[in-house]
């Protein structure tokens, strides 16, 4: 059966649509469009979408799948292409399933014995996770670059790699964004078996910043 | 407005509320709601991270409510409106975002709209359609405003006066925190008031009798130099004279100016909308006001004058209406969206 499907991630620097045609024995990047502009999600990801859409002469309703990043990413850019994927899966009554997006890095790099992929998780910090070829075995964490274990690692790979490249000291693969058909081959099984869709949840890894007041004092600042 | 106008969905998420309504013309079919505000009480405020996150996770069954309510399957809307701005930025993009996947998916037109228009609009889901020009009292958590509006829904509007410092609302939430009441402080007050003096203390009435401008820091200020010469003096705070007091000096203001301004710019309708417009002392108080200029006056039930979906999609169901130009997929989140921008 020949699926029509829509792929998103919104979880780094990247806004990234495409639209991914998915048979039982084949896989392949349709149309494409990728904007790197970390202020810009929402702005972005809608043309993006319709753009990919436009290229390959399909309607919306044509899609059968939804399969979306769900980070970990700094979070104003992944709720964006989080809240899409949701809404049209729901609007056309289509699954959506969500895949961890450093698995659409790690994907692209099935024959690494030990791989390292990175994110760029800010205030100094990577969204991090390992993978054994092609399959993660830890992770996805947040730390500092510092604090990751790299022995045994054979090379790494994201935006988060390639900016603490210095320090992290390995061998640095192409691929600093997540590949929107490495996406659909991470969730391949789930949405071959049609298997039961999950609400999208993102992946913060980190607690929101809020401070309790103290007291009702604040009012005379 | 015909049964036949067409069938409009609103989503809100400026602040802490994700709202979906469905409107067609001036007909209220659904109004959904869900609130993050109780994660936010122990805050004393809004946390902006936190409504983001509780947006994420009710947009999409938020939709699916109001749908239901409105009994209509996706498809049957023929238009989304969505609050473009001004509210808090990474919650206004869930809904933008939101809107626009909804907009795309259907091949529906998108109208991006302003928040502060749509809680004036929404007074005709209330009162129905008013085709002529009225004044306009925004009353809000962010906003204190005085408008002249040609056209309830239009996309033109003026801006007569606006707080120079602290909203309405915010009074309400500071002067409440003070009290040691809970977030958001406009309904505590407003229900201690009515056991209250509101001549039991003289609170400032700044700039009442100048322009179309309000002031309510200094108003804050003096009822919390007063609550704290009281506690400093081991006296204790007689909590409802003070509300009283507070809250007839905020609203003797509000409505004295919007009075004048609706004389003063000829019109025979002031409208107030917004989250501070529930309070049940501003709407006795303007209703006699207005009664006595000789105005009339229109207020939407308190359910609508707080932030939700139905007031978007009242908005947008007027622009549809007026044959508006759609919003194209890339507009932005706008944080700061002036008050006359009514449509992106
Ligand atoms: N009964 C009431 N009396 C007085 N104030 C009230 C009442 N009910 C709500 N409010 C106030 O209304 C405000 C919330 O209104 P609204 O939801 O319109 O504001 P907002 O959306 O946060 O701000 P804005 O609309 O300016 O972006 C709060 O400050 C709240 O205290
Ligand atoms: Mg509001």
């Amino acid at each position: 059966m020949h699926r029509l499907v829509l792929a998103l991630d919104t979880s780094s620097a990247a806004v990234t649509a495409a639209v991914v045609e998915l048979t039982d024995d084949g896989c392949r990047t349709a149309a494409q469009r990728q904007h790197v502009d970390p202020r810009g999600h929402a702005e972005h990801l809608a043309p993006a979408i319709a753009e990919c859409l436009n290229q390959i002469g399909a309607e919306p309703g044509d899609l059968t799948t939804v399969v979306a990043g769900t980070g970990p990413g700094p979070y104003t850019g992944l709720r964006v292409g989080l809240v899409t994927a949701a809404v049209i899966a729901d609007v056309l009554d289509i699954p959506a399933y969500g895949v961890c997006s450093l698995d659409g890095i790690a994907g692209v790099h099935p024959d690494v014995r030990r791989l390292l992929v990175a994110g760029d998780a800010r205030r100094k910090e990577i969204y991090w996770a390992r993978y054994e070829t092609g399959r993660r075995v830890a992770g996805p964490h947040v730390d500092r670059p510092g604090g990751v274990i790299l022995e045994d690692v054979d090379a790494m790979a994201g935006a988060g790699a390639r900016l603490y490249a210095d320090r992290l000291e390995l061998r640095l693969l192409d691929g600093d964004y997540p590949d929107p058909r490495a996406l659909v081959l991470a969730a391949r099984d789930r949405i071959l078996n049609a298997e039961p869709t999950q609400p999208l949840t993102p992946l913060y890894l980190r607690r929101p910043d809020a401070a309790v007041p103290t007291g009702p004092k604040a009012v005379l600042q | 407005m015909s049964s036949d106008a067409p069938l409009v969905l609103g989503i809100e998420t400026s602040c802490d509320e994700t709202g979906v309504g469905i409107v067609r013309g001036t007909e209220l079919l659904a109004d959904a709601l869900a609130t993050s505000v109780e994660e936010h009480a122990r805050f004393g405020g809004v946390v902006p991270e936190v409504a983001s996150r509780a947006h994420l996770e009710a947009m999409v069954p938020t939709i699916c409510r109001a749908l239901g309510s409105a009994g209509a399957a996706p498809r049957d809307v023929d238009a989304v409106a969505v609050t473009a701005g001004p509210g808090l930025a990474g919650a206004l993009l869930v809904g933008v975002a939101a809107a626009k996947a909804y907009a795309l998916a259907l091949g529906k037109p998108l109208y991006g709209v302003n928040h502060l228009s749509a809680h004036v609009a929404v007074d005709l889901l209330e009162h129905g359609p008013l085709d002529e020009p009225c004044v306009a009292l925004l009353v809000s958590g962010g906003h204190s405003s005085l408008l002249f509006v040609p056209r309830i829904g239009g996309e033109e509007l003026t801006e007569l006066g606006a707080t120079v410092d602290d909203a309405a609302g915010e009074a309400y939430d500071k002067v409440a925190r003070l009290l040691g009441m809970p977030f958001p402080g406009g309904p505590p007050i407003d229900r201690a008031a009515r056991d209250g003096d509101p001549r039991a203390i003289e609170f400032p009435r700044a700039m009442r009798e100048d322009g179309y401008a309000f002031s309510f820091a200094g108003l804050k200020t003096a009822v919390a130099r007063w609550v704290e010469g009281r506690q400093r003096a081991g006296e204790p705070v007689p909590v409802a004279d003070v509300a009283a007091s507070f809250q007839e000096a905020v609203v003797d203001v509000l409505t004295h100016k919007a009075v004048k301004a609706a004389r003063e710019h000829g019109v025979e309708h002031l409208v107030i909308g917004g989250g501070v417009a529930a309070n049940s002392r501003l709407r006795a108080l303007a209703e006699q006001r207005c009664a006595r200029a000789g105005l009339r006056l229109r207020v939407p039930r308190p359910r609508l004058c707080t932030d939700n979906g139905a007031m978007v999609a009242a908005l947008g169901a007027q622009l549809v209406a007026n044959g508006a130009t759609p919003s194209p997929l890339e507009i932005p989140a706008d944080s700061a969206l002036p008050i006359t921008e009514v449509l992106l």
